[in-house]
């Protein structure tokens, strides 16, 4: 992801998803008390965390017997009291070793970083030095560069964006070996992007795809009983919502998306061309993003801007359109799940007013929705490999993503886990979008020179969205990707 | 200095027995003396200047990749060949020439009668000068978000008062549309450093003395007459400064640009395109190509700037 979105929305966001997330812990906790009253749960007490000791919360204090999840160990969800450390008998022996770890930036994301890792530094007397990485996601990449480029010890565990495994893999352990069984609970095709020549170089942590978001009272103002399952429903419908709404409010428009010339465009055409039969770009090797369907709809899109999408859709990056539809302003909205928890917050103008569903597509072809999202890698160049491995092992666990979807709304990478009712009571629309696929930027394939690759695919595209032909311009672009991968 | 030291130095030599020090003269030794004192200054310009500048001129003849396994090689002039067809470079050049001539006429223009006008004397203009600095004092990153949001299509506040005013019937998309986009982000610039140059020429005002205007007066040269033959010349120093300060900067624009349109193709400028091939990309050695190619072109502006200035105060 580009340099500002990212820590935009985090920043941005974090409040709203901390709200969304003491609401679930609030409803969780009384799950569990009523839970205790009908059955007995085994007294296991959850193991002493430095959080709890330090600030016992008056809610944790009151539910001794916490629910009980998966494995069967305790959790409660709350910040303070992280899942207990399953491996800790295993990482005890690599116990004295220092390792940093690279994690989340700011907000809740670094609350749970502090959380967890002060829970198994406690368990397996392994120290952790967090240190937050950057908040934007281009100066993360040139840290670890760096890091890397002198083949440096000082870090050991570090957040690695989806679109960086290719890049990085020489830089990384393959973790195959240690975490074959783990991997294998994980989602296949985020899988399948963190291995690069046949080795796992890290290990998903949390996920993020592409979704349609839709006003469900302006569908039924206009009579439309379900959100749009083809781009040609999609403009149908946008179409109608703008005639109506456009009387009372000038600046209504129909559908808004990311258009600017950044990553997030680059995104928003894979899910484009995916549904509409036009490819991935970059397949096998091949460049394939010059084809009839990738033209056609591209320039399908381009007549949206100025009609059904405003004109200033192609400056746009996800905040941007997040503030024209939280404002009430557009019926419908590509964006990433963090939009979620922010539309149903207390202020929001379109609180409990939408509802997301899968991207249109147009048949046969599936709907799709892009993959992005955070892995955990292990440096090569580390001092303590082994207790590295440990500690990604928990962070990446079952119970860790749990807690973090519960507690931070973050989206987990492990099938069993989205299905577990107090995640999606957190989060519904991993149930309603469980059958879309999920498509991968050909960052693997391309590796260091992904971002290069990108830059040609986000750039050719907000030029045709800005007026120019994508017949004239996908030939361009298709020679420069040529170039690049060398084929 | 030889004819007024030399005699002293013997005189003293002869009253001393050793009258040279290591083979040296007086004046040999506090010429040495005189660099040693300069060594600390000349270190830390050759360490932050010198050395980094060579660096990337040797880096613009190799290959070099951030963080890449394979070794560096060297490949002659193929990225200054690669860069001289690159459709992508020479629109930055554009871009920012076009920029840079636009914003520098408008804000000297802007700041001069600025500079005039809080020169002269009215109550509250301690509060004026230093309120009009303002827009300086706020970083860039800021005011160009703030301005992104004025220019949006749909809640700016710009689209709202043409609106009101029932000047435009469709929302404007400033930023979107390639002809209002570098107007859009002139007008940022502009906005934001002709304080700037107003400050520079009112501290040249202010060393005019009052005596040349009362004189002026007296014969009986009009106020346009007076701006022309004692102000503006005496003012060409303070113009020379605030010029070559005001050119460089836009030059080498970078964060108005970044943050209001990223990596778009039809508005980079010359540091976005190479910052974006570096740090992106990691591609250093066709990175350093570019910063010397702009290092080359914002060198010709100097030179043209210097000389021109110096020939028009000879003549």
């Amino acid at each position: 992801m580009n340099a500002m979105d990212r820590s935009r929305r985090s920043a941005l966001s974090r409040r709203g998803l901390f709200r969304v997330a003491a609401a679930a812990t609030v409803s969780g906790l009384l799950a569990a008390c009523r839970g205790q009253q009908a059955t007995p749960t085994p007294v296991t007490a959850p193991s002493p965390t430095p959080g709890t000791a330090a600030t016992p919360t008056p809610a944790a204090a009151r539910t001794p017997a916490p629910t009980v999840v998966g494995t069967g160990s305790p959790v409660t969800y709350t910040l303070e009291n992280p899942p207990q450390v399953f491996n800790a008998d295993r990482a005890r022996q690599y116990s004295g070793a220092k390792l940093t770890y690279y994690g989340d930036s700011v907000g809740i994301g670094a609350e749970l970083d502090q959380a967890l890792a002060g829970a198994f530094q406690e368990a397996t007397g392994i120290q952790i030095t967090v240190v937050p990485h950057p908040p934007s996601a281009t100066e993360t990449y040139a840290v670890y560069q760096r890091f890397f480029a002198a083949q440096s010890p000082d870090i050991d565990v570090m957040m690695i964006d989806v679109i960086w495994p290719g890049a990085f893999a020489p830089h990384l352990l393959d973790l195959s070996s240690a975490l074959s069984e783990e991997a294998r609970q994980h989602y296949e095709t985020i899988i399948e992007n963190n291995t690069v020549d046949g080795r796992l170089v890290c290990m998903p942590w949390f996920g993020d795809f592409g979704m349609l978001y839709y006003r469900t009272d302006l569908l039924e103002k206009y009579g439309f009983t379900a959100p749009p399952q083809t781009w040609d429903e999609l403009e149908e419908q946008a179409r109608t919502i703008i005639e109506g709404e456009r009387g009372a409010n000038p600046n209504f428009t129909g559908f808004v998306f990311q258009g600017n010339a950044y990553e997030g465009l680059t995104c928003d055409a894979l899910e484009w061309l995916a549904s509409t039969g036009g490819g991935r770009f970059i397949e096998n090797g091949q460049v394939t993003i010059n084809n009839p369907q990738a033209v056609a709809m591209l320039n399908r899109v381009r007549g949206w801007v100025g009609t059904i999408a405003p004109p200033g859709v192609t400056t746009y990056q996800e905040e941007e359109s997040r503030q024209v539809f939280q404002g009430g302003n557009a019926a419908f909205m590509r964006n990433w799940p963090y939009a979620y928890a922010l539309g149903n917050a207390q202020d929001s103008p379109i609180r409990g007013k939408f509802d997301v569903a899968p991207l249109p597509a147009t048949p046969p072809n599936p709907h799709v929705g892009t993959v992005g999202g955070w892995q955990l890698g292990v440096s090569r160049y580390s001092r303590a490999p082994e207790a590295a491995v440990e500690f990604v092992r928990y962070m990446t666990s079952p119970e860790v993503q749990t807690y973090r979807a519960v507690v931070g709304s973050f989206v987990p990478t492990i099938p069993d886990v989205s299905t577990r009712p107090e995640v999606l009571a957190v989060m519904p629309f991993l149930e309603t979008l469980k059958d879309v696929v999920r498509v991968t930027r050909p960052s693997r394939e391309t590796g260091e020179r992904y971002n290069e690759v990108s830059t040609v695919i986000f750039q050719s595209v907000n030029q045709i969205l800005n007026g120019a032909d994508a017949a004239q311009v996908l030939p361009q672009a298709e020679q420069r990707l040529r170039r690049i991968i060398g084929s | 200095m030889d004819t007024t030291e030399r005699p002293i130095a013997t005189a003293t030599a002869r009253a001393i027995p050793r009258r040279r020090i290591g083979g040296m003269t007086l004046a040999e030794r506090q010429a040495w003396t005189g660099w040693l004192f300069l060594l600390p200054a000349l270190l830390v310009v050759i360490g932050v200047a010198m050395v980094p500048l060579a660096q990337t001129v040797y880096y613009s003849f190799t290959d070099k990749r951030l963080g890449a396994l394979q070794a560096t090689n060297w490949i002659g002039f193929e990225n200054y060949r690669f860069l001289l067809r690159d459709n992508l470079w020479w629109s930055a050049v554009r871009v920012t020439v076009l920029f840079t001539v636009v914003t520098v006429i408008a804000e000297f223009a802007l700041g001069l009668l600025i500079a005039l006008v809080v020169n002269s004397r009215f109550r509250g203009r301690g509060l004026m000068r230093a309120a009009m600095l303002v827009p300086w004092a706020i970083p860039t990153v800021l005011s160009a978000q703030m301005w992104k949001w004025m220019y949006n299509d749909i809640f700016g506040v710009f689209n709202d008062m043409l609106r009101r005013l029932g000047l435009i019937e469709q929302n404007i998309a400033w930023l979107a549309k390639p002809s209002t986009a570098l107007p859009a982000v002139m007008a940022i610039d502009i906005w934001k450093t002709t304080p700037f140059v107003a400050l520079l020429l009112l501290a040249g005002l202010q060393v005019i003395p009052e005596e040349l205007y009362e004189a002026a007066t007296v014969d009986g040269a009009s106020r346009i007459r007076q701006f022309l033959v004692i102000t503006l010349p005496l003012l060409r120093p303070a113009i020379a400064v605030a010029l070559i300060f005001r050119s460089l900067d836009a030059l080498r624009a970078f964060d108005v640009f970044y943050v209001l349109f990223g990596a778009r193709p039809d508005t980079q400028t010359m540091a976005v395109y190479a910052q974006n091939n570096i740090v992106a990309f990691s591609d250093v050695g066709y990175g350093s190509a570019i910063s010397v190619l702009i290092f080359l072109i914002i060198a010709i502006f100097v030179v043209a700037y210097v000389t021109s200035l110096r020939v028009e105060a000879e003549s």
